[in-house]
């Protein structure tokens, strides 16, 4: 048995292969390490390391521009992923526990449509879109990036719910009308406990998702909206001082928590299922 | 209350279009009565699985209707019908414990605490898991998860109890035991049970009646007993045991004549007339070897398969036809391969089936 076993095709004894997966994790890597690193550097300098401080932490923390950012980026990451959360879990139910009708494969392409239209193009189509209404309505608030935000989480929060449906049991949610469950009932005490899961996992990455989001969020904001991630950018384009590395680390920490239980919630789903 | 727990009255179920479609069962009619171990038997793909989900309710039937003690229940969703399933599957929530999902029937149907846990600890003891009470269906065996979903399933003390193929999922000597409970558990709890399988030994072992069904209609209605002794067609003599079949002619009241001419005693239905041409059916150990050569057909043995007590002969009657007989083991040196014998046939062993499917 190991004769053929070390007799198998192995991509990893591929001539090279070391040296390839070295170079690709270096440039995924090495920039990322660069921001972190000079995060922490005394001098005003991007490229000279003048000895360890945490002053550009401390620099950010009280820039009240920074402070007000950070909040509005927080506000609408959980508004937008809530509300996106919400409509890809209804959408999830109605794509896996509904009979076949001609058209449901549509319905997923229209579905997952924010991940193939290029972002630039929704964030042109938004901002026309909201200008109209601001004109109507006269209002300018919050919502209009909330809105925008949820529009575009829909499919990241969609893809994990419905495969978390798709890899339940049916036969469990027969079993519960058959113990006299009426369909809410099955929802509540079944269905639901059991998507969990998933659909917290959705919920976080939508989350970071929007987080992260510049494009449509530079369209579409009015004056005075700046999330974190534009607002960097608008520094970037005066001077690039350290502070805006050490929001970078801040928000790389905050993604990299997120993330890390975003694969813990869906790695344990594998197992119970 | 009435005598008659289950009635399903000319069901037809069609799957897909009606001209088209599958047709899972066709124009079926049976009634079930009430305390009965009632068994749907047939090879997969016979309408026996729709035949239960119609019962409990996972489908509708296309024409017909499904009578409940005397109330039909055709159109009621499934947790409307006071009816319970134990799944091939299993099905137990796997985010519930054991307790938690025996009890859920009786909580959706608004019992309190005091009920539920006292009808819990009570069915769990008939399952005999009352030690694993609290544990999770994943921390259970194969075995183990099976009598949580009975539990779960008798709990509510429902009218009917479907099960569908429940055994098949355990080996051969847990499901032998468990044929044995599952009818312990019938007569505990006085419920009519509906069970599917298409394993006729387990069948004949469990039933008080069964029926067997082909291609979407039931073949035969009967006590095991009845069923095996007196098969009305030659798909339920074949289904259900071996039979040997062959050719003849209905001679006289009693009697047919057999291919080489000779005259023998065999249950003859009354309707058929002298001249018929019919098959008959025997099974293997009603049929009598004589190394002597003496009987009412000769052939040659080509085959002697050995296991246990018991032996297989085969005998190659000469016209193409090969007939086996299930003879003792002790026999075996008498009998020897290639070597002529007689072939007799026990009284009343012999019948004429119909060819039908």
């Amino acid at each position: 048995m190991a004769e053929r076993v070390r007799k198998a095709f192995s991509i990893r004894r591929l001539p090279g292969f070391t040296t390839v997966t070295m170079i690709c994790f270096a440039a995924l890597y090495a920039p990322i390490i660069v921001i972190v690193l000079y995060s922490f550097n005394a001098g005003d300098s991007v490229a000279l390391w003048e000895g360890f401080s945490l002053d550009w932490y401390t620099v950010a923390a009280q820039n009240e521009q920074v402070q007000d950012a950070t909040l509005r980026s927080l506000l609408i990451a959980l508004w937008a992923s809530g509300i996106a959360t919400t409509l890809a879990t209804m959408a999830a139910l109605g794509t896996t526990r509904t009979a076949k009708f001609p058209g449901s494969t549509l319905i997923y392409v229209l579905i997952n449509q924010p991940l193939m239209v290029p972002e630039i193009v929704t964030a042109v189509a938004l901002l026309i879109f909201f200008a109209s209404i601001k004109v109507a309505t006269g209002y300018s608030g919050l919502a209009y990036l909330i809105l925008a935000h949820a529009a575009f989480c829909v499919p990241f929060a969609y893809l994990p719910i419905r495969a978390r449906l798709e890899g339940m049991d049916r036969v469990l949610e027969i079993a519960a009308a058959d113990l006299y469950a009426t369909p809410w009932q099955t929802f509540r005490r079944v269905t639901l406990p059991l998507v969990a899961p998933g659909i917290v996992a959705g919920a976080m990455l939508a989350f970071v998702i929007s987080l992260d989001d510049v494009i449509i969020t530079e369209f579409v904001k009015s004056a005075g909206q700046d999330t974190l991630p534009t607002y960097m950018l608008g520094q970037l384009r005066r001077a690039v001082t350290p502070e805006v590395n050490a929001i970078s680390t801040a928000l790389l920490g905050l993604t990299i928590l997120l993330l890390t239980a975003f694969f813990i919630l869906t790695g344990r789903n594998d197992k119970s299922a | 209350m009435s005598d008659i727990a289950v009635s399903a009255q000319s069901i037809t179920k069609v799957f897909g279009s009606l001209s088209g479609g599958l047709r899972a069962l066709d124009d079926v009619s049976v009634d079930i009565k009430t305390n009965e171990f009632f068994t749907l038997l047939g090879p997969s793909g016979c309408g026996k699985t729709t035949l239960l989900r119609l019962i409990a309710g996972f489908e509708t039937p296309t024409f017909g209707s499904i009578v409940l003690e005397g109330v039909d229940i055709t159109t009621d969703p499934p947790f409307k019908r006071p009816v319970n399933t134990v799944f091939q599957s299993y099905a137990l929530f796997p985010h519930l414990t054991v307790a938690q999902n025996v009890g859920f029937g009786l909580e959706m149907l608004g019992k309190t605490k005091k009920e539920i846990t006292h009808a819990v600890d009570e069915v769990l003891a008939l399952v005999r898991m009352e030690e694993m009470a609290h544990r999770y269906p994943s921390q259970l065996s194969g075995g183990q998860q099976q009598r949580v979903a009975l539990a779960r399933a008798l709990a509510p003390k429902p009218s009917v109890l479907l099960l569908d193929e429940p055994l098949s999922a355990l080996d051969l000597k847990l499901r032998k035991q468990m044929q044995i409970e599952l009818k312990r558990m019938q007569m505990e709890t006085g419920i009519t049970f509906i069970f599917v399988t298409h394993d006729q030994e387990e069948a004949l072992t469990m039933s008080d009646r069964i029926a067997v069904m082909s291609a979407g209609r039931i073949q035969q209605i009967g006590a095991p007993r009845d069923i095996y002794n007196a098969p009305t067609n030659r798909f339920v003599a074949d289904f259900i045991g071996e039979s040997n079949f062959l050719p003849a002619e209905v001679a006289e009241v009693g009697m047919v004549t057999l291919a080489n001419g000779n005259k023998v005693p065999a249950v003859v239905p009354d309707d058929l007339v002298t001249g018929s041409k019919v098959t008959v059916s025997i099974r293997p150990e009603q049929v009598e070897l004589d190394p002597a050569g003496e009987g009412v057909l000769a052939g040659t043995i080509t085959e002697l398969v050995y296991f246990g007590t018991d032996m297989h002969a085969h005998v190659d009657l000469g016209d193409g036809s090969v007939l086996v007989a299930r003879v003792q083991a002790e026999a075996d040196r008498s009998l020897v391969k290639g070597e002529q014998a007689g072939v007799r046939f026990a009284s009343g062993g012999l019948r004429v089936v119909e060819d039908g499917s």
